[in-house]
């Protein structure tokens, strides 16, 4: 089962889980990925220590996609 | 020469677009900030010491003066390092169920050796191409090649309300996507030597930088 997350308040919320399988699941996570990315989100799969690849679609395949909130200089 | 901050990349942050006139940092550009903030330091220090030498050469019995002029110049450097230290200050914590879920993200992006620093220091380690990281919740630490010199970066996440793990989080996936962006987009905040930094890092810290340290090292 795949999953799409986004950090916030709460620690995590899940938005979506997916199997590539299952066209209606698909479905809602693309749904899902796209109202956050219109939030200013921006997504990131992890790919193990030192290095995660940003995405502007959701890759179908991956275990898991974390949307982020964009950083700035402190 | 420094490529522009929005010069294409493979994979670059897309924050960069933000801070569009700033060149993007390589080596060069790191190795010419560390030269720059090194100067600047001296240009403190030397002023201070020579007219400490020069009070007591003149008039012995005006010995206060100069050990005012000789704290100036240890006070001077000592608060660009705290400047630097302050950049991973822990900040408030949320509630423990927030801050316990966002743990466990954190926890899912980092190996065991990272995770077991993080949860004694607060920081994460990672291995960079410019150096060895220590990430924080609010900025992150450099620690060159050859571990003498460290940069530190003033970098958040401007939202308020979220867990402290959440924001390492946040920045440790930036720092993934693009190291080089990263450090661009974030602000420098102290570049010097390791021991200074050092001294005024939390004693919690500390074993991280040397972790870094012994990781820059290995390189």
């Amino acid at each position: 089962m795949s999953r799409l997350v986004r950090m916030d308040r709460s620690g995590h919320t899940t938005l979506a889980e997916w199997t590539a399988a299952d066209e209606g699941s698909v479905e809602s996570a693309i749904a899902a990925f796209r109202e956050e990315s219109d939030r200013g989100s921006f997504a990131v799969v992890p790919q193990g220590e030192g290095r995660a690849e940003q995405v502007s679609e959701l890759p179908v395949d991956a275990d898991l996609v974390v949307m982020r909130r964009p950083i700035a200089g402190g | 020469m420094a490529q522009a901050a929005s010069a294409p990349n493979a994979q670059t942050l897309p924050e960069l677009a933000s801070v569009y006139w700033r060149p993007r940092v390589d080596e060069d550009a790191l190795r010419r900030r560390g030269n720059l903030w090194t100067t600047i330091t001296v240009a403190h220090v030397v002023p201070f010491v020579a007219i400490a030498v020069l009070i007591v050469v003149l008039q012995p019995l005006a010995v206060a003066v100069s050990l005012i002029a000789v704290a100036k110049a240890w006070l001077i450097p000592a608060l660009y390092a705290q400047r630097g230290a302050n950049v991973v200050r822990p900040k408030r914590r949320l509630d423990d169920e927030p801050e316990r879920r966002a743990l466990g993200l954190l926890g899912d992006l980092v190996g065991h050796e990272a995770r077991d620093l993080y949860s004694a220091t607060g920081l994460v380690l990672e291995r960079g191409a410019l150096g060895v990281w220590l990430v924080g919740e609010a900025g992150a630490v450099l620690v060159r090649p050859g571990r003498r010199r460290v940069f530190c970066y003033c970098v958040r996440v401007p939202e308020d309300e979220l867990p402290s793990a959440d924001r390492t989080s946040h920045l440790l996936l930036a720092l993934r996507e693009d190291e080089a962006g990263f450090a661009t987009v974030a602000n420098l905040a102290f570049s010097g030597a390791r021991w200074r930094l050092r001294r005024r890092l939390d004693r919690r810290m500390r074993p991280a930088l040397a972790a870094a340290a012994a990781a820059a090292s290995a390189r």
